[in-house]
């Protein structure tokens, strides 16, 4: 009995495709949903830093007088809680993993559009 | 009285996934006692909650365990949303739910791989973690992470499946049962697995429940402990009954997992029919200000995170409680007197996850 199933197991192994990919040289199956790693699109950004606070592993890191935005993509965790709390959707989630990194780095800047408005830089100058 | 010799076993064996450091000592090849040793991957979790903000210590709070990582979460938040008196939407409840059993599947799978590739049996590893790809590409589908999925929030999940979704779910698991059939016949009727695991490594009534077994291990012992059927998430409208055996050995705990596996099938089949329409999630305002003890039944057993908040973004205390940390007594009681050829199949069926027993 028992060896029946297992010529009926053996045989269905003989004849179907293999249950693996060939990765990389076949790209991993994906789903829309799947989270990959951060992206940005640096026009959006007005630097709230708000990914930068809720960021669980502090890999986000927003200068605000520069107008840069940096991530460290060997900190991030790929959570996408910036993603979700970013005010202007600028940040998104790609579905593709990073490729494999041989070297020591990770580090991502990029400079960024900043607030559309100035601050106001005048009412201040009243109150004083 | 022969002489007595220590042979290490872990934190480097073929069977162990994680550092555990067993020191045996043996008279002749049997185990007259065990010295257990771990804290080889601690990380230094919970006080990490010092730092984050309650609801960004979701995701640390996942990453406690790679296997059973939403479960975790699921616990973490059930507590923090029971210091706040929040009422959670009963759809976020359900997804909670099918989500867990499908985490407890993937567990389940991944433990009956290396069980059977602990016994030499490859082959019947890698149907197991075929048919567990089935799971982790559900899971991938519909939260967007394979093994840390990160859909729960304080409030609510993440993600919603759409019915359609939910159907196809439903529909592919019926597909892969006949196969997950045929993969727990040979666990539970192979003459050669039988004849490994029955009898080895007894674990009585008394001494697990004496001992504070919990999860596969207690049951496998007559002792029935699902915290499932406290009722938490949706398993309170859900019927289900935990599977449990009484005699105790390797071959008892192996049994558990394998049919634990059709209870998740019908546990998630029920869900999908229940669940109601609705937000899946809700604002939340404030910070958690007392204290609460969440329990959750895990694949490896109850679960139970201590939270403590005074009213900050940042808790006070987090002190977490994992099945493999109060099966490691059992384990040991279980270890003296067995053959030093046993001590690997007997540590494997207690599911050790030494990452969750550190944090």
């Amino acid at each position: 009995m028992s060896f029946f199933q297992m010529t009926k197991t053996v045989l269905k192994s003989l004849f179907s495709r293999p249950a693996t990919l060939m990765y990389p040289a076949k790209p991993a199956k994906k789903t829309p949903l799947t989270r990959g790693h951060v992206k940005i699109n640096p026009d959006g950004c007005i630097t709230c830093r708000s990914c930068q606070r809720k960021c669980p592993t502090q890999a986000i890191c927003v200068e605000v007088k520069e107008k840069t935005w940096q991530i460290d993509q060997m900190r991030c965790v790929v959570c996408a809680v910036c993603v979700d709390v970013c005010p202007t959707k600028c940040l998104t989630m790609d579905n593709q993993y990073r490729p494999a990194m041989t070297a020591r780095g990770g580090l991502e800047k990029c400079t960024v559009a900043g607030p559309k408005k100035k601050e106001p830089v005048a009412a201040d100058g009243v109150q004083k | 009285m022969s002489k007595q010799i220590t042979v290490p076993f872990g934190p480097q064996h073929p069977v162990l996934p994680e550092p555990l450091h067993l020191d045996l000592v043996l008279e002749d090849e049997k185990v007259v006692d065990v010295i257990p040793t771990i804290g080889y991957v601690h990380r230094g979790l919970e006080k990490l909650v010092e730092k984050r903000e309650y609801t960004e210590y979701v995701f640390i709070a996942e990453r406690i365990c790679g296997i059973c990582s939403h479960i975790h979460g699921q616990t973490y938040v059930q507590g923090i949303e029971q210091i706040m008196g929040l009422e959670i939407p009963d759809r976020a409840q359900y997804l909670r739910t099918i989500w867990s059993e499908y985490s407890r599947m993937h567990s389940h799978l991944l433990w009956l791989g290396l069980f059977a590739d602990s016994m030499g049996f490859e082959s019947v590893f890698m149907n197991a973690w075929r048919l567990r790809e089935h799971i982790l590409d559900d899971l991938e589908a519909t939260t967007g992470g394979r093994v840390i999925q990160g859909v729960c929030k304080v409030g609510g999940v993440r993600k919603d499946i759409s019915p359609e979704k939910l159907d196809e779910m439903v529909k592919g698991l019926k597909g892969i049962e006949h196969e997950l059939q045929d993969l727990t016949n040979v666990f539970l009727h192979d003459n050669s697995i039988q004849h490994r695991l029955r009898g080895i490594g007894v674990l009585s009534k008394d001494d697990a429940y004496q001992l504070g077994a919990v999860g596969p291990s207690a049951r496998a012992s007559g002792v029935a402990i699902d915290i499932r059927e406290t009722g938490y998430a949706a398993y309170g409208k859900i019927n289900f009954k935990p599977v449990v055996e009484y005699d105790g050995d390797c071959y008892a705990r192996c049994v558990i997992r394998a049919k634990e596996l059709f209870t998740s099938i019908d546990i998630i089949e029920q869900c999908a029919k229940k669940i109601p329409d609705g937000p899946v999630d809700m604002k939340v305002t404030g910070a958690p200000d007392g204290e609460f003890l969440a329990r959750a039944e895990q694949p490896r057993g109850e679960v139970i995170h201590y939270i403590k908040g005074n009213g900050k973004k940042n808790l006070v205390r987090h002190r977490v409680r994992t099945p493999t940390f109060t099966n490691i007594p059992p384990l040991i009681t279980l270890l003296k007197g067995c053959d030093l050829a046993d001590v690997p199949v007997i540590v494997l069926t207690i599911d050790p996850c030494i990452g969750c027993a550190e944090r």
